[in-house]
């Protein structure tokens, strides 16, 4: 099964172990990725605060280069999947839109291909079994809760990854990998990203209710599909746990990187050493490394 | 010679501000067949229907079209005036200028044209009219009541305090519905039980009225004053006629850990059970799902060996009872909302996160915990309770779009109960409007702010979560216009009210219509609030939309007194615009037969004469008993033989023609 890949640029940059991870689990399963050659920008979250059009027409300009190639687009990121989406629904609903949009880009835009979440790939185009086969080390013992955050299941009707309250989907993948998983009430919380920069002190209190919550539910790790929620609940724990006045030390690790490890990946490819909390003691004691 | 009078309504501003009547009737005096033209600010008043009778006498009209408004609303007016005038009712016909053109328009002249047009089709179909005649149909003089709770109750006392017969069929072992099941009842704070159970004795007791408890609507054919009801009565193991009620059997019955229902599986029954100590019927029924003896071959038989008046029979089964009946008055009530598509509210997944009916229970002397509020899952009395309102209510995006209308007052209830059982208790309530629309109802409100001391929050609740030993309820309140987090022992959902589940599938079966979140539709929201579009079926209770006790009362009286006011008829006055079958011309397909939702048409054999012979063939009939001019029939009939008399092809073409040509 071939796959448009959108890597984006966070995955380019501060969530490179997300891509590598993503391409070796890509490989294992059996997804063809190809890049889309000279991708842009997704927009992020800058160019539709700035003009609603321009947040159409950067994502547009993606897609059609992928109609172009006749194929569906794998997004890993959760806010290239978000904005990919947003712009496909937008112009699919609003004729004139796509006119306008087909001015800006120089390109034709025929809203024939789909956008996926790797996790969707792995969901209906591999299949739940064709991952249970292929295990090589499950991932027994090892408790985790699921964090889906915001861009991936909201709102409804623009991104229809899963259920917006209570999605599953991650949970699925990652039982079928072995993990245990605990069913807690914050999987789609805000973690408070947008802020984290112009607001740390609000973000740092976000970031803590919901490490709060999986700890005492009992994860010992977060598996997240997001950079922006990965780096975030990371980057930001120490201070948390410091303004909670507890220690908890969860690491935070993208679901490609411990599914590549279920798969046998060898572990020195999966980017497992630019956590700040830093899973490999964790996975040793498991036994998963 | 056919002598057509136009008469125009104003309809005060309504129609006159975006139709310009005088225009419209002096276009309509240059139709053919018309002799007379005139307007008038009000046609449906008495001196307006004088002026369409004098201008009869004046002008010897003979057919008549009225430019009013939509025919749902005053067509029976305009036919009863025009009968009084000595014209056949079925001659004349209402052009509906407002709803289809004045409220829909805002420029004149466009209104004033299509007004001029719609009079043309009118006045084209009226001309070829005939004189109708309604028939007779016989009543048969029993009321059936379904659904035993106080909509059924009440409907059934006054109906059979009138004289008539009645049968309750309930579904449960016992009547009485959700009232039995409340504490205390707003704005009076009067015990429900109290106030209810009486009547649960009259009707009880009535020599008027059969409770057939345990048992379900299976079929219902026939037609408006002679319904043929078949009744399921679920086997109850146990001998009405020989049981006293003891109690020895449910006192003994070894199986005891069943879920109550009644309870809302907050307690527990045994297996042969009664649902509540002042159960009408007082015979229990044996949970045959859930009974050792049906589950392990004849063992246990304890029941049996109490009895002191061997009423235990194992062997009873279903029984199918056909009645007949005359009128039917449907009083399914309500459920409240799974929640399911709510799980950030944790309903099922929290056992502290209950509905209002969960929390009646938990209040009510007759309950689980007699009283005594308890969260069910330690037992601990809480400290604080968070009421959420409009739970699943007034939220389009996830399918319901409606007010649940009692949840607002019975909440303040709630609240005033709790802050009355547990002083030192914090009643919180998440809101998005307060509507306390009835007597004495906004000072109930303020009661339970000012004197009790309920603190109301403005907001949406985003999330129920666990933490330590209790919840946390973040929300928003949007007067302080930031988020709140609210701690709370027990979270008590306003879930939504909404039909029964098989709200529709009985529906179908009684041929009945319902709105799309399955409440069965009144014939008219303002002037046949009661009655259903099939006739003799009458609605009462929440199972034509949510509302609470005195209203519930309210609409069961008026259904009663529409049953009573059929049955003080000799005979009923069948409709007249109903399908007939040219029997030269139908060819004997049966097409009409399937779509036909009223089962209404039947075979029929008939003699002709072929040539010089006498054949026999097989032609539609239309039963006009059951027929309620739909004119399904007509449209599938390939041969043009079935026609709705007032509809037929060469009316509704002419209509066509006189807009179109």
């Amino acid at each position: 099964m071939k796959l448009a890949y959108y890597p984006g640029c966070s995955l380019c940059g501060t969530a490179r172990e997300y891509n590598i991870s993503t391409i070796k689990v890509s490989e294992k399963l059996g997804i063809e990725l190809e890049e889309i050659p000279d991708w842009s920008c997704c927009g992020a979250t800058s160019a539709h605060t700035s003009s609603p059009l321009l947040g159409v027409a950067l994502p547009a300009r993606n897609l059609a280069i992928a109609e172009e190639m006749g194929l569906d687009v794998a997004a890993p990121c959760a806010a290239c999947y978000h904005n990919l989406s947003a712009a496909r629904v937008k112009m699919d609903r609003d004729h004139l839109l796509r006119k306008r949009i087909e001015e800006i880009i120089d390109r034709k835009y025929r809203g024939k291909v789909k956008v996926l979440p790797l996790a969707e790939v792995i969901l209906s185009r591999v299949g739940l079994d064709a991952v249970r086969d292929s295990l090589v080390h499950p991932l027994a013992g090892l408790k985790m809760a699921a964090y889906y955050g915001c861009l991936m299941v909201r709102p409804k009707g623009i991104v229809d990854f899963d259920d917006p309250e209570n999605p599953t989907k991650l949970d699925q993948i990652m039982e079928a990998a072995g993990g245990e998983m605990v069913d807690w009430s914050h999987k789609t919380e805000c973690c408070g990203a947008s802020l984290s920069l112009t607001g740390t002190e609000l973000c740092v209190d976000l970031v803590g209710r919901i490490l709060e919550r999986a700890a005492e539910e009992g994860a010992e790790c977060i598996v997240t599909a997001c950079p922006f929620c990965q780096a975030n609940l990371d980057m930001r724990q120490a201070e948390a746990a410091t303004k909670l006045k507890t220690d908890f030390r969860l690491p935070v690790l993208y679901f490609t990187q411990l599914l590549g490890i279920a798969l046998g990946l060898p572990a020195g490819e999966l980017g497992l050493d630019s956590h700040v909390v830093d899973p490999r003691p964790l996975l040793r004691e498991k036994g998963l490394i | 010679m056919k002598r057509i009078g136009v008469f125009v309504c104003h309809c005060g501003t309504n129609i006159a501000a975006t139709v310009d009547v005088e225009k419209v009737a002096e276009s309509a005096r240059h139709l053919p067949h018309v002799v007379f033209a005139t307007t008038y600010k009000f046609m449906c008043a008495d001196p307006g229907q004088k002026l369409i009778a004098d201008a009869i006498r004046e002008h010897a009209l003979n057919r008549v079209v009225v430019a009013a408004c939509s025919p749902h609303m005053h067509e029976r007016t305009f036919r009863k005036a025009v009968e009084r005038a000595g014209v056949n009712p079925y001659l004349m016909e209402v052009a509906n200028v407002r709803e289809q053109c004045s409220w829909v328009h805002r420029d004149k002249p466009v209104g004033t044209e299509k007004a001029a047009a719609l009079v043309a089709a009118a006045v084209a179909k009226v001309a070829r009219n005939v004189p109708l005649e309604s028939g007779k149909l016989p009543v048969e003089r029993r009321a059936l009541v379904v659904g035993g709770g106080i909509a059924g109750i009440q409907a059934a006392l006054d109906i059979a305090e009138s004289g008539y017969h009645v049968t309750i069929v309930e579904r449960e072992q016992s009547v009485g519905g959700r009232m039995a099941q409340l504490d205390k009842t707003f704005p009076t704070l009067d015990c429900s039980s109290c106030i209810l159970t009486p009547k649960m004795v009259d009707v009880g007791h009535h020599p008027m009225i059969e409770i057939c408890s345990y048992s379900e609507i299976e079929s219902v054919e026939g037609y408006v004053g002679n319904f043929e009801v078949t009744i399921r009565r679920k086997a109850t193991s146990v001998d009405p006629d020989v049981c006293t009620g003891c109690g020895e059997c449910w006192n003994r019955c070894p199986v005891k850990k069943l879920p109550s229902s009644f309870n809302m599986d907050l307690g527990h029954r045994p297996a042969i059970y009664v649902d509540f100590p002042q159960a009408i019927p007082n015979v229990p029924v044996i949970d045959r799902a859930n009974c050792t003896y049906y589950l392990r071959d004849g063992k246990c038989r304890v029941c049996e060996k109490v009895c002191p008046t061997k009423a235990i029979d194992f062997t009873l089964e279903d029984r199918l009872v056909k009645e007949r009946f005359g009128a039917i008055v449907m009083a399914t009530g309500f459920q409240t909302a799974s929640l399911q598509q709510y799980p950030e509210w944790g309903l099922g997944t929290y056992p502290d996160v209950v509905t209002g009916l969960h929390f009646e229970r938990l209040v009510s002397s007759t309950g689980p915990t007699e009283g005594k509020i308890k969260r069910p899952s330690d037992g601990k009395e809480p400290k604080s309770v968070v009421f959420v309102l409009c739970a699943g209510s007034r939220d389009e995006a996830r399918g319901r779009s409606y007010c649940s209308k009692a949840c607002c007052m019975y909440s303040a209830k709630q609240a005033i109960l709790l802050r009355e059982k547990i002083p030192q208790a914090q009643a919180h309530v998440f809101y998005m409007d307060i509507r306390t629309a009835g007597k004495d109802y906004e000072e109930f409100y303020m009661r339970a702010k000012e004197e009790y001391g309920v603190n109301y929050i403005r907001g949406r609740v985003a999330k129920v979560y666990p933490e330590k030993d209790h919840l946390v309820v973040r929300g928003e309140d949007t007067l302080l216009g930031r988020p709140v987090a609210v701690e709370a022992d027990m979270v008590v959902l306003a879930a939504a009210i909404e039909p029964r589940a098989d709200a529709a599938a009985l529906a179908q079966k009684v041929g009945i219509s319902y709105n799309r979140d399955h409440f069965f539709s009144e014939a008219h929201p303002k002037l046949r609030p009661v009655e259903s579009n099939t006739g003799g079926v009458f609605l009462a209770g929440c199972c034509q939309g949510p509302k609470d006790i005195p209203e519930t009362v309210a609409q069961a009286s008026a259904a009663a007194a529409k049953v009573v006011q059929m049955f003080s008829k000799d005979a009923l006055v069948s409709e007249a615009q109903l399908a007939s079958v040219n029997e030269a011309w139908c060819i004997g397909c049966f097409l009409c037969q399937p779509v036909c939702p009223y089962k209404a048409i039947q075979p029929k054999e008939i003699e002709e004469r072929r040539g010089r012979d006498k054949i026999k063939r097989t032609v539609s009939s239309v039963n006009t008993g059951l027929c309620q001019g739909c004119g399904a029939c007509a449209v599938a009939c390939p041969s043009g033989a079935m026609r709705l008399n007032g509809f037929t092809d060469e009316q509704i073409l002419a209509e066509v023609d006189a807009v179109c040509l």
